[in-house]
C-alpha cells in the first residue's frame, strides 16, 4: 500500500507566530518545525505502509527553507521520497488554492491512500483534506484516531462529539488523523543520516499544470486589529490562603 | 436581497446542532436577507420547527439515511445540486465534524470561497475571525464567486428563537453509488456523567501541570462538590491519553461559556484560550508566575495545583458544612 502524506512547515508551533507587514503570517526566515499534528500523519502513513510493503511519500507546499525543514523531519522518520512545491506566486494561498495545488502533486503520484492531519496548528482551517478528497473524486475517513487495514479495505475509528463510530472504505482514499491518534516515532540517528540521501522533487505552479488564475485567492486579509483587551486581574502567591480566596470568588459567583 | 442559508447538522430524533441555531439567529438580523436552512439526513423534517423558529423561511429537507451513513459525499453533493437550483449568496456552517467535511467538499464543487474559524459576519462579503488566542481581530474579505462559504466557531451568536415557521421543501437529490463508499457501521457513545462541558456553569480544567492522568480525579473529587460543574482537559493531556477527546477546551474541542472557568495547570496555549476565553470568570492555578493563563485570569494562584485543589475541595466541604 502506497501512502502520501501532506505534511506543512508550521512557525513556531509552540507559541504565538508573527505577522508580517502584509498581515501574512512570517513563513521565512522563521523558527519553526513540521506540524506536530502531521507527524500522526507521517506515523499514520508509516504504519500502513511497513505493514503492507509499499512506501510512503511526503508532500509539503511553502518557502523552500521551512518546507525543506518538515520534509526531511518525515523523511528521516521513514518516508521513502518527497515532493517540494515552492513558489513565490503561492503566498497567501487560500484553502481552495492550497487543494489545486496538493490535489495536482498527488495525481503524480501512485498511491492507496493520502493521509493529511486534520487540521494545521496554525491556519486551522480544518476543510483542506476534503477539498482535496473532492477535487480527486475520493471517499475519506476523516477525523480517524485508529486506523486498520485489511484486504485492501481501511477501517477507522472516527471521533464524534459523544464518542466514535467505526467507519469503512475501500481504497483508493483520503484519511485525516486526529493528534493523539499514535504514537510519532523519533527519527534514528541512522535515518537523519538517510534522509539526507532520499529523493526530493521539487516543482512549481506550471511544473504542476496550473496557471496563475488557478492559484489566485479568493480571500484576503483586510486589517488585523487588536482585541479589545480584558482588564488585568489580581494574581497572588499561594500562601495557604489560596483556597479560601478561590472559594470567595465561587461563593461571588454564587456557584457553591 | 442576500440569500443566506444556514447548513445544519441533525440527529435522528430531529435534534439540531445549537450552532446552526446561532447562525440563523444572526443570519435573520442581517438587512435584507432571506434565510433558508438545509438540513439532510434522519430527523430533518422534525428539525425544522427548530430551525423556522430561529429565522428559517424555508427548510430543505431529506429525512434520508444515505446522509448520515456515507460520510460527506451525499450532502455535499445534495447541497451543491441546491446551491445550483437556487443560487444563495452565502452559506454559513457551524464548525461541527460533519459540517467541515460537507464545507471542504462543497469548495471543490462550487470553486468558491471558504473561511474558517470565523467569529463575526460584517457583511455577505466580509468576516471576521481572532487569532493568537483572541488578542487580534482579523477582516476577512471574501471574493470570488458566489456562493461564499463561511464556517463559525461555536457561540460566535447567541441563539434566540423569533417565533417564525420554515416552509418545508423535500430534497429529493439522486445519490449515486459513487458516493456511497465510506460507509458508518458502528457507532460508540461514550458514557457521560453530569452536564455537558458547553452547558456547564462551572468548568474546572486540568492541563500538564497536573503532573499526571492520576491526578484528573482531584479534579473530579472538586466537581462532585459543585452543581452544574463539569472537567475539562488541554489538547496536550488529550493527546497524552489521560483523558478522552470529549473533554478537551480549545480551538480543537469544546467552546465554553461558563460563569467560572477554573484552569488548574494549565499555562494557556492560544489553542486552549480561544475555547475558554470568554468565560465570565477566570480562576487560574499555575507554578509558573509567567505563564499565559494569567494575563486573562481574574484571580491567578501561583502555587502547586497539586495542593491548592485539596485544599479548595476541603474548604468547600466546610463551608457546606
Amino acid at each position: 500500500m502506497n501512502v502520501v502524506v501532506l505534511s506543512k512547515f508550521v512557525p513556531n508551533p509552540e507559541g504565538v507566530p508573527e505577522l508580517g507587514d502584509d498581515n501574512l503570517i512570517k513563513r521565512e526566515g522563521v523558527e519553526g518545525a513540521l506540524d506536530p499534528g502531521d507527524e500522526f500523519g507521517v506515523e499514520a502513513g508509516l504504519q500502513l505502509a511497513e505493514a503492507s510493503g509499499g512506501e510512503v511519500t511526503v508532500i509539503s507546499m511553502g518557502p523552500d527553507a521551512g518546507a525543506t525543514q518538515a520534509i526531511r523531519k518525515a523523511l528521516s522518520m521513514g518516508a521513502a521520497k518527497a515532493v517540494l512545491i515552492t513558489d513565490p506566486q503561492l503566498k497567501g494561498s487560500d484553502a481552495l488554492v492550497t487543494a489545486k495545488v496538493l490535489a495536482a502533486a498527488i495525481k503524480k503520484q501512485e498511491f492507496d491512500v493520502v493521509i493529511a492531519g486534520v487540521e494545521s496548528t496554525d491556519g486551522y482551517t480544518g476543510t483542506l483534506p476534503m477539498t482535496i478528497a473532492e477535487l480527486l473524486g475520493l471517499p475519506a475517513l476523516s477525523f480517524a484516531k485508529h486506523i486498520e487495514q485489511a484486504d485492501g479495505k481501511l477501517t477507522i475509528q472516527r471521533q464524534t462529539e459523544t464518542g466514535y463510530d467505526v467507519v469503512e472504505c475501500p481504497t483508493p482514499a483520503v484519511i485525516t488523523v486526529t493528534a493523539g491518534a499514535n504514537s510519532p516515532r523519533y527519527p534514528t540517528l541512522k535515518g537523519i543520516m538517510q534522509a539526507k540521501s532520499k529523493p526530493v522533487d521539487q516543482l512549481d505552479v506550471a511544473g504542476l499544470g496550473l496557471s496563475g488564475e488557478d492559484v489566485t485567492p479568493s480571500q484576503t486579509v483586510e486589517a488585523v486589529n487588536p482585541a479589545p483587551e480584558k482588564a488585568a486581574g489580581e494574581v497572588i502567591e499561594d500562601d495557604g490562603s489560596a483556597a479560601k480566596r478561590i472559594a470567595d470568588l465561587l461563593s461571588e459567583a454564587k456557584v457553591i | 436581497m442576500t440569500k443566506v442559508w444556514v447548513y445544519a447538522d441533525v440527529g435522528e430524533s430531529g435534534t439540531v446542532n445549537s450552532g446552526a441555531l446561532e447562525l440563523l439567529t444572526k443570519a435573520r438580523s442581517m438587512d435584507g436577507a432571506e434565510v433558508s436552512a438545509v438540513a439532510l439526513g434522519p430527523g430533518a423534517t422534525e428539525a425544522a420547527a427548530k430551525l423556522g423558529e430561529h429565522g428559517a423561511a424555508t427548510v430543505y429537507a431529506s429525512d434520508d439515511a444515505v446522509y448520515a451513513d456515507h460520510l460527506a459525499q451525499p450532502a455535499a453533493h445534495a447541497l451543491h445540486g441546491l446551491i445550483q437550483e437556487h443560487q444563495p449568496n452565502l452559506v454559513l456552517f457551524g464548525l461541527t465534524y460533519p459540517s467541515r467535511d460537507v464545507a471542504g467538499r462543497l469548495q471543490a464543487l462550487t470553486g468558491s470561497t471558504l473561511m474558517s474559524n470565523a467569529t463575526d459576519l460584517v457583511d455577505a462579503g466580509k468576516a471576521q475571525t481572532q487569532i493568537f488566542g483572541g488578542t487580534k481581530i482579523v477582516d476577512v474579505a471574501l471574493g470570488g464567486p458566489d456562493p461564499k462559504l463561511v464556517l463559525f466557531r461555536p457561540k460566535s451568536f447567541p441563539a434566540e428563537p423569533g417565533g417564525g415557521t420554515a416552509e418545508v421543501v423535500p430534497v429529493n437529490a439522486e445519490i449515486g453509488d459513487d458516493l456511497k463508499v465510506a460507509t458508518r457501521t458502528e457507532r460508540h457513545e461514550e458514557a457521560a456523567t453530569g452536564p455537558k462541558l458547553e452547558d456547564a456553569a462551572v468548568v474546572i480544567s486540568g492541563g500538564r501541570g497536573l503532573q499526571e492522568a492520576g491526578n484528573f480525579k482531584l479534579l473530579d473529587e472538586l466537581a462532585a462538590l459543585i452543581s452544574k460543574s463539569a472537567v475539562g482537559a488541554t489538547r496536550a493531556v488529550v493527546d497524552s491519553g489521560w483523558v478522552p477527546y470529549s473533554y478537551q477546551v480549545g480551538q480543537t474541542g469544546k467552546t465554553v461559556k461558563p460563569s467560572v472557568y477554573i484552569a488548574v495547570g494549565i499555562s494557556g496555549a492560544t489553542q486552549h484560550l480561544v475555547g475558554m476565553k470568554e468565560a465570565k470568570r477566570i480562576i487560574a492555578i499555575n507554578k509558573d508566575p509567567e505563564a499565559p493563563i494569567f494575563k486573562l485570569a481574574d484571580l491567578g494562584v501561583v502555587g502547586d495545583a497539586l495542593k491548592v485543589i485539596p485544599a479548595l475541595t476541603e474548604e468547600i466541604k466546610s463551608r457546606k458544612g
